[in-house]
């Protein structure tokens, strides 16, 4: 299914859209407000970047350097090619040391490799501990954005999911008692655990650190409470030095939440206590492959704030299930090509090009310039159907010829003018659905020019 | 000076009196643009479609007519912006990067290249400045909501708002795209026409008569959801707007 299939069924419920566009565009106002408040956002969106791009550009380096003070400090770091090495990793470090219960905080990585259902078949059973991720685990579906994976549902949905999961009363829509309940399901699962698993949103090859941002409070329960800490990162994840953190830290909340920074920082260096074991999985899957597309690479810059996906028209009021895709949004357009370009052709022309999301991204990741550079590359998605296709063909080949341009336009209008608005709304297809026909009108520019040169003599 | 006027295709088959207003608008300042009769499209709508090969066929063409001037002006925003940030990489002429910075949407050249700030005459009317995506955040006519300092005045805006008796209306969000988006509009008509109802709306309650635009684009699909839904709401092009000041 392309994306326009599944956003019209999203459309199709209004009241629904026209809410989840409005929770989006308050987040993205929030943003504005919080960067408001730093003086040098720009420069330091500049920074950001230029501390990225660098950082690509030594990846073997950096990494190399990571697991030597990672390894000092008694961390094991393991390295997976793709999805599939990372999940054997996973899955025979909890076997080995016979953990049938694993708690895990926010990781879209493990949500790319399909963890979840990996483990599940191997009889470990995985708890999401942060609230959306456990909400839409609940409900099994997939997270709608990075940053908010619930943000598709609304409260009374979320009273209804807990009513019928954790035995809350029926008709429950207060936050605060839908929160407290998660919390004192969570809290059971959190003692029960046997391993913690986190995802990163930055390694520090300077120290071979981890930093961990949540608004919850699960990562460090879950690390804190059971004596191995698995930690899945990925590739693009490194920044040099220590130097680097405050200025993503300062871009990265305000840049998802409008937040000056999110309730806990969490910096992990080796294991939580001497007999406690700190496992770093580094995760390839793609991301290699990515850095060597010119067009595409700076993608590996994000730092998964989101806020492309607030500020983007089509996310707002399509939603981030549309996308099919484990990061919906525009960078999830430039992203999962890369991974499936089948699967994922119709995403780039998920977009006006409008140009919103380049202008918040913290990294300045060129997004609407991947996007019509994938549209040139992936031919196998035509936009608006075959028949509009051979159109735009058609129309390119009148085009490189003023005579014939002029010709074609001429009958062409002649046509238009004579038809009923009904024939020429249908013909028009696409077009007319939502929108009147243009009244088509009798003459060109250059016929007109012509004319008012004819007069003037 | 020679000035080369570059109708693009759509304006001069479905809203030629945008031409013409363009014109008028032009000589009334005191320029004469040229019109070459060769000019067809400068390759944008197959440049978004991924058409590629198709759009480089038509950058060079454009290149041929009009790199012969020694400033190209169009009313158009999206245009503009596919000569000046898509040209040169298309193109493999010396020609195409001078040519590619001396091409101007129209409010743009006005200012910058014939430096006019003020209009004089007198236009009454509460107008809603749509701002085109590609002439504010591609060719950087204007301040961006997005961004946090920086940047110039939008011509257009600074044009219309020294006309006597023009009021400019503050809608919400007020520099949301519209969901044109050329292919956009017919590949995903649900999101388009959405987008394009909302700021329709946003643009009446914020007490607009008519949305102008720098974008005939923009302006068309507009157009056809204003009708659609029955919304009083007339859409002209800024180019319409100065041409008909009357000069006292």
């Amino acid at each position: 299914m392309t994306h326009a299939e599944r956003a019209a069924r999203f459309l199709a419920d209004p009241e629904r859209a026209s809410w989840h566009d409005q929770s989006l565009w308050f987040l993205r106002e929030k943003r504005d407000r919080a960067a408001r408040q730093v003086p040098d956002w720009e420069a330091l969106r500049e920074e950001a970047a230029a501390i990225k791009r660098h950082a690509l550009s030594r990846l073997p380096e950096l990494w190399t350097r990571f697991e030597e003070r990672a390894r000092a400090r008694g961390a094991v770091v393991h390295w997976a090619r793709d999805a599939a090495e990372h999940n054997a990793i996973v899955a025979s470090l909890l076997e080995q040391r016979g953990v049938r219960r694993l708690v895990k905080s926010k990781s879209m990585l493990t949500e790319e490799c399909a963890l979840n259902p990996y483990l599940a078949a191997r009889g470990i059973e995985v708890i999401d501990t942060d609230l959306g991720e456990r909400i839409v685990q609940l409900r099994d579906e997939p997270p709608s954005h990075i940053v908010m994976p619930a943000i598709h549902l609304r409260r009374g949905e979320i009273g209804e999911l807990f009513a019928r999961e954790m035995g809350t009363p029926r008709g429950l829509d207060d936050p605060a008692a839908l929160t407290a309940a998660a919390r004192r399901d969570l809290r059971t699962r959190f003692l029960a655990a046997e391993a913690g698993l986190t995802g990163a949103n930055f390694a520090v090859a300077e120290s071979g650190g981890l930093v961990v941002v949540t608004n919850e409070g699960n990562a460090d329960l879950g690390t804190a409470l059971t004596r191995i800490h698995i930690a899945s990162v990925g590739l693009e994840k490194i920044v040099p030095e220590v130097a680097d953190l405050p200025v993503f830290l300062r871009l990265l909340a305000r840049s998802a939440t409008g937040q000056a920074i999110t309730s806990y920082t969490s910096h992990f260096h080796g294991p939580a206590s001497p007999e406690g074991e700190l496992h770093v999985v580094v995760v390839d899957n793609g991301r290699s492959a990515l850095l060597g597309r010119p067009a595409h690479f700076e993608a590996l810059s994000c730092i998964r704030c989101g806020a492309c996906m607030n500020t983007c028209p089509v996310y707002r009021r399509s939603g981030g299930h549309s996308y099919g895709a484990t990061v919906p949004g525009p960078i999830g357009s430039v992203l999962e090509p890369a991974r499936s370009p089948a699967t994922h052709a119709s995403l780039p022309h998920a977009c006006t090009l409008c140009g919103s999301c380049a202008e918040v991204c913290p990294v300045k990741i060129p997004l609407p310039q991947q996007l019509l550079a994938w549209r040139g590359e992936l031919r196998s998605h035509r936009p608006g159907g075959v028949s509009v296709s051979f159109g735009l063909r058609a129309l390119a080949a009148v085009m490189t010829n003023a005579t014939l341009y002029d010709f074609v336009g001429r009958i062409a209008r002649s046509i238009g003018r004579r038809l009923p608005q009904s024939v020429l709304g249908a013909l028009l297809g696409p077009w007319t659905r939502g929108r009147t026909a243009p009244v088509i009108p009798a003459r060109s520019f250059r016929q007109l020019i012509a004319e008012r040169e004819r007069k003037r003599g | 000076m020679a000035v080369g006027l570059f109708i693009p295709c759509y304006v001069d088959q479905l809203r030629p009196e945008v031409g013409l207003a363009t014109l008028d608008v032009l000589e009334s300042l005191g320029c004469r643009p040229d019109y070459p009769r060769d000019q067809t499209c400068c390759g944008q709508p197959f440049l978004t479609a991924g058409l590629t090969r198709e759009s480089a066929r038509l950058a060079r063409r454009f290149v041929d007519v009009f790199a012969g001037y020694d400033s190209v002006v169009t009313p158009s925003g999206s245009c503009a912006a596919t000569v000046r940030r898509h040209l040169a990489s298309q193109v493999d002429d010396p020609r195409a990067q001078a040519l590619a910075s001396r091409t101007h949407e129209l409010c743009e050249f006005i200012v910058d290249v014939l430096g006019v700030f003020a209009l004089a005459g007198r236009f009454e009317a509460r107008i809603g400045l749509h701002p085109s995506c590609h002439a504010l955040r591609e060719l950087g006519l204007g301040r961006p909501s997005e961004r946090m300092g920086g940047g110039r005045d939008d011509p257009a805006r600074l044009l219309l708002g020294s006309i006597e008796g023009v009021s400019l209306v503050a809608p919400s969000r007020p520099d949301e795209c519209c969901g044109f988006g050329g292919v956009f509009a017919i590949g995903e008509p649900a999101i388009s026409c959405a987008m394009g109802r909302d700021r329709v709306s946003a643009h009446r309650t914020a007490g607009a008569q008519m949305i102008a635009s720098t974008d005939v684009s923009c302006l068309i699909h507009l157009d056809g959801i204003a009708r659609h839904e029955g919304a009083p709401i007339r859409t002209l092009h800024v180019a319409e707007v100065m041409a008909a000041r009357e000069l006292g």
